[in-house]
């Protein structure tokens, strides 16, 4: 069979697979970045209460492989769920226990590209605000952190790419996303030397790309 | 679903042989420090070796150490494994596929590919920490080596590479905690590492919940003593007055 043929029949899997890849990854950075700027906003708080559990939930994140934390949840949010709403779980378990991990996990290290970005802005803007009668929230959502993410933006794209990766560990629990489908296939059909390199080289050139996109608008927000 | 708690899971009889759990969890261990080590010693070399070519004067070498951090930091990790895994034995010469599929122990080509594999991956990482290092030193160092007669190898060997790991010793020593976490990715390329056995141990004995715990305790507790270490080694070697030293 020639190759045209051979993808054209894998194409809806690998597709498939690319598509869950995609909306991992999606759901990953909007709760990433959400849950890491309420950590990085409660490290700097100044209030004990806040700064302690945000610091040990950062540092224990850093401390443990993902893979590790991917295979805690598979397990434990179906039980959560099932304790809280003592009813099984009805969604796709490997698909939401991975979103979750994903969030949870890098909202660790999305918190410390913030809290970077947060403290790179000088302190006089905190006391003009100040002076000029805002709240804490209005200083934060006017002021500091339009100024912060337009500064970090770079920092925080460059771990979207890291992200994008590192979805291909959901192999662990058997999600089936770009990587899976391509392994899968080519197993299948014992094609397993060209589909794991034409993995590798589709993951290659989509960071590529990616990572020369964020040189673009790194040179852009050059000040 | 009534979840029964066994914290003692770990010292209960696996009913293969005379093992306890515990002597599977101390394996898996030993695989991983086992692979994490091979990698960072692989890591470290081809690191430093691409890290110099990258600030040397000529062209082509600088072209040959970007291209490699390039394609090493561009592709997953996993995929790079299972690369050395399925792919790159069956490119052996016959006679050396017939050791490493028939001599080798599959458990040892395994934990092999893998840390090959993990030490290629993170190589690519210290490649940019040795530049940024040695891009670090101000500029009259290496003229004033050059100044004195000192050859290309020498002025490195002397005064760049002296000077510019104790400067990255603080990154450096994130990086080889990472090289220990992302070990564990080994498991999915069928090495008996910690996570694996972990694995197996909650399917056995269905006490996901304390297995579990007892797999993240060791990781923390291992990274932690790493952390220490480190932080010992960098203040021995602090120069005063440099970057790494000079702080606070």
């Amino acid at each position: 069979m020639s190759m045209m043929t051979e993808l054209t029949t894998a194409y809806p899997g690998l597709i498939g697979g690319m598509m869950t890849t995609l909306k991992v990854l999606f759901l990953a950075i909007v709760g990433g970045i959400s849950l890491g700027t309420v950590l990085a906003l409660m490290r700097l708080s100044g209030i004990k209460a806040l700064e302690i559990p945000a610091k040990l939930y950062v540092n224990y994140f850093r401390s443990v492989p993902l893979l590790l934390v991917l295979l805690w949840f598979y397990f434990a949010v179906p039980m959560i769920y099932f304790w809280i709403a003592g009813k099984y779980l009805q969604l796709d378990t490997a698909f939401t226990s991975c979103v979750v991990a994903f969030m949870v996990f890098e909202a660790a290290y999305f918190s410390e590209v913030v809290r970077a970005g947060i403290q790179s802005i000088g302190h006089g803007q905190i006391n003009a605000a100040k002076a000029l009668g805002m709240t804490y929230g209005q200083t934060m959502r006017l002021v500091i952190l339009p100024q912060a993410f337009r500064k970090m933006l770079p920092l925080i794209l460059q771990q979207c790419i890291i992200l994008f990766q590192d979805t291909t560990l959901v192999f662990a629990i058997g999600l089936v996303d770009f990587f899976r489908a391509a392994y899968v296939r080519g197993e299948l059909m014992g094609l397993l030397t060209p589909y794991i390199l034409g993995a590798g080289a589709v993951y290659f050139v989509i960071s590529l790309s990616a990572s020369i996109g964020v040189q673009q608008v790194q040179k852009r927000l050059r000040f | 679903m009534n979840y029964s708690w066994n914290w003692g899971v770990l010292f209960e009889h696996t009913g293969v042989g005379d093992e306890l759990y515990i002597q599977w969890m101390l394996t898996g261990l030993g695989w991983l420090l086992l692979i994490g080590s091979i990698a960072w010693v692989i890591a470290m070399v081809i690191g430093t070796i691409f890290g110099i070519m990258r600030t040397l004067p000529s062209k082509p070498a600088r072209a040959i150490g970007t291209a490699y951090v390039t394609f090493f930091r561009n592709i997953p990790l996993l995929v790079q494994l299972f690369f050395w895994f399925y792919v790159a034995p069956g490119w052996l010469t016959p006679a050396l596929q017939d050791w490493w599929y028939k001599e080798l122990s599959p458990n040892t080509s395994a934990m092999l590919s893998a840390s090959i594999g993990l030490g290629l991956f993170t190589a690519a990482r210290i490649v940019e920490q040795v530049r940024t290092g040695i891009e670090s030193l101000p500029k009259g160092q290496v003229n004033a080596a050059y100044a004195l007669g000192f050859s290309v190898s020498q002025a490195y060997k002397e005064v760049l590479l002296p000077q510019a790991f104790r400067v990255i010793l603080p990154p450096l020593s994130s990086e080889l905690t990472n090289c220990f976490k992302n070990a564990s990715v080994a498991s999915l390329v069928g090495v008996m590492e910690l996570i694996s056995q972990t694995k197996t141990i909650s399917e056995y004995t269905q006490n996901n919940i304390e297995i579990y715990t007892y797999a993240t305790i060791i990781y923390l507790l291992f990274n932690l003593s790493l952390i220490a270490i480190m932080g010992l080694i960098e203040r021995k070697l602090r120069v005063p007055g440099l970057i790494a030293g000079g702080q606070k």
